[in-house]
């Protein structure tokens, strides 16, 4: 068994996975439009967006449940558009797992091979194997409803991983799970998936767990792939205000853009103050209306001064919150701004009233975009 | 303490009672009487004894009338499976709107009278009737069939019959199976017809089973069919027990076979039960 470290690089075993312009038409409305995704081998890409945007529709038509109405699926190259599901050699995890009540363990781990018309003793010694290397070694002769819920997640991954796919699809698997137990399935399935190799995708509404398992994270809304990128370029460099927004939580401030070049922006913001920006996202020239996104982290309170260029607002509220402080502020234009700062930074509470000034902690951090 | 909390189970006794009380009084007592008359040696009173049973159980005649009815029971189960699992299954996979089509069509036999229906069956199924009619302006026959007062007949306008007995209960067993299941086989790699008999069969057999039992037990005591398409020359139970009662007044004969058809049908769902329990496994997955 190759040995990889959790964090290394994506294997070159796993199958490349191309989505070509993939489009699914439900009737008038449009689930899924001209997404394309252009996967590596060995990668563990995850599907983020809210409920609706089509990851599950997305899914379906990789695994080939589903015919898309536009667009091209290939694996290794070769196109399986057109393939049933039982001849495209990809293993899913469902979200309810939908393991064979009536099997055993072993029988549902074994079931693929048997499809396959492997012999009985090789069918038990892979399950063997199998359900090892999710240490469900010992379970085997039980029957899926005497599992727990983790347990039976494991299960589920071991059946798909069994018949050695080229593709593994997770449909938000870690759902239905506990928080402690989330987290270590988490590790567990990035674990296993760096083991084997296999190229990967991972369906989920929570951007956390986007951000933490992916190598690469593509982010849907309304069908529409908004951004394709590694989790921190996602987080640090949004391509889009539903990117920006979606993905951790922003302070959208109005304002004007003043000049811009390739990399940077000074943005005139409506509630006062000039504020240097990274490059702004789209055809915008100066004079134009935008939308300046700041991170509460990216922002800290200072003791309030005379000077009118600064963006001045007063404290609402303050909530200490382990590690962070978290302190709303009411700015002129009467947005509630939100700020983050280190508690070894700050010790105190701001008294609710305290007139203070907003400052960004380093320049170019803040996103522009234009005005919705 | 423990007082206090009342235990809820003593309510359903009581409110079960004015039942239990109806079911004393019209099943259990009539049963008892029942019994009680079989074992009369002579339709005028008298002594007790087994003459009745020994008499059923002696003549091969009446035999032959308990072995074709029950074997009647098992043709009509078998029809009725083979043409109900397809419909259930139809119905599990079309689309809102035709699902209520086919449920109106597997209770429509359910919402006319036996009567009528086995009078409809009489026509299809006569010399002059629709089959028949049908058979010879194709010109495949030129002799009308002879359809009506057959055993054929009989399975067949039975099946009809029973057909929602047999399709509901199935329908529920397919209703709730996760169809993430049937996904789950095919993109382990298994065909249509794999996925159908590893997956879907197995997981619907508490479904085929109940429908099986009642099925059965409806088909082998469907008096008017029975008699009105089989005609004379067929007896069934029924008939017979009818026959001995009404028309030769021989009352202890008549409830001695009752009781041996009441037996052997215990015997036959005891088997049933059987297979029940045994697939009961998969029952509430
Ligand atoms: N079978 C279907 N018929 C019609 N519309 C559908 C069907 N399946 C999904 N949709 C629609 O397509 C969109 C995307 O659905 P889905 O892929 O399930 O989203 P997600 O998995 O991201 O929550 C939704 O608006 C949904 O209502
Ligand atoms: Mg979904």
């Amino acid at each position: 068994m190759v040995s990889a470290s959790p964090n290394g690089p994506a294997s070159p075993r796993g199958q490349t996975l191309l989505l070509d312009g993939i489009t699914q038409r439900y009737g008038a409305s449009l689930a899924v439009n001209e997404v394309t995704l252009d996967i590596r081998g060995g990668e563990l890409v995850a599907l983020l967006g809210p409920s609706g945007c089509g990851k599950t529709t997305l899914l379906r038509i990789i695994a080939g449940f589903l015919a898309q109405t536009k667009g091209h699926v290939m694996v290794g190259g070769q196109s399986v558009d057109g393939l049933p599901p039982n001849r495209r050699s990809v293993g899913i995890v469902f979200q309810n797992y939908a393991l064979f009540p009536h099997m055993t363990v072993a029988e549902n781990v074994a079931y693929g091979l048997d499809a396959r018309g492997v012999d009985r003793a090789t069918q038990r010694s892979e399950a063997q194997r199998m359900l090892d290397l999710v240490k469900l070694g010992y379970l085997g002769d039980r029957t899926p409803r005497q599992l727990s819920g983790g347990q039976q997640q494991r299960v589920a991954l071991a059946r798909a991983l069994a018949v050695n796919p080229s593709i593994l699809l997770l449909d938000e698997p870690f759902a239905a799970l506990d928080k402690n137990l989330r987290l270590d399935m988490q590790i567990e399935v990035k674990r296993i998936q760096r083991l084997s190799g296999i190229t990967t995708i991972l369906v989920t509404h929570d951007q956390e767990e986007a951000l933490s398992m992916a190598d690469r994270v593509a982010v849907l809304s309304q069908g529409r792939l908004e951004q394709f990128s590694p989790p921190t370029e996602i987080y640090d460099a949004p391509d889009s205000l539903f990117v920006n927004t979606f993905v951790g939580s922003a302070n959208l401030l109005g304002g004007v853009l003043l000049d811009c070049d390739r990399s940077t922006g000074r943005v005139r913001l409506d509630a006062g103050g000039l504020i240097e920006t990274r490059a702004p996202k789209g055809d915008l020239q100066p004079g134009a209306r935008v939308t300046v996104c700041l991170r509460p982290e990216h922002l800290s309170v200072d003791p309030a001064t005379s000077d009118a260029e600064t963006l001045n607002g007063v404290v609402e509220m303050g909530l200490p919150l382990g590690a962070t402080v978290i302190h709303e502020i009411r700015i002129g234009d009467g947005t509630a701004v939100k700020v983050s700062e280190p508690r070894i930074q700050r010790t105190d509470l701001l008294a609710p009233g305290t007139p203070v000034r907003l400052a960004p902690v380093a320049p170019r951090l803040a996103s522009v975009f234009a005005a919705a | 303490m423990a007082a206090t909390l009342r235990d809820v189970t003593t309510y359903d006794l009581k409110l079960a009672a004015p039942l239990a009380a109806g079911f004393v009084l019209f099943f259990v007592t009539p049963l008892a009487i029942l019994l009680a008359l079989s074992f009369q040696t002579d339709p005028q009173g008298g002594h007790y004894g087994l003459t009745q049973y020994v008499a059923f159980l002696g003549d091969s005649f009446s035999l032959g009338v308990l072995g074709s009815t029950l074997w009647l029971g098992v043709k009509v189960t078998v029809l009725t499976l083979l043409l109900g699992y397809p419909v259930a299954w139809l119905h599990q996979r079309s689309p809102g709107w035709a699902r209520g089509l086919i449920m109106l069509l597997v209770l429509l036999p359910l919402l006319t009278s036996v009567v009528v229906r086995t009078f409809a069956w009489v026509v299809i199924l006569g010399r002059q009737g629709i089959v028949n009619a049908t058979l010879a302006w194709l010109g495949l026959i030129d002799t009308p069939l002879k359809l009506l007062y057959t055993e054929g007949g009989v399975v067949v306008a039975l099946a009809q019959v029973q057909m929602p007995l047999m399709v509901l209960p199935i329908i529920t067993a397919l209703s709730r199976i996760d169809p993430n299941l049937a996904d789950a086989s095919s993109v382990l790699g298994a065909g249509h017809w794999r996925t159908f008999r590893k997956v879907i069969l197995p997981l619907s057999l508490p479904g085929i089973v109940a429908g099986c039992l009642l099925t059965y037990a409806a088909a082998i005591t469907a008096f008017i069919t029975q008699s009105l398409i089989g005609g004379g020359q067929m007896l069934f139970m029924p008939m017979y027990i009818y026959q001995q009662a009404s028309t030769l007044q021989n009352w202890p004969f008549a409830a001695a076979i009752s009781i041996v058809f009441l037996v052997s049908v215990l015997l036959v769902v005891s088997i049933f039960n059987a297979l029940g329990r045994l697939s009961r496994g998969y029952a509430d997955a």
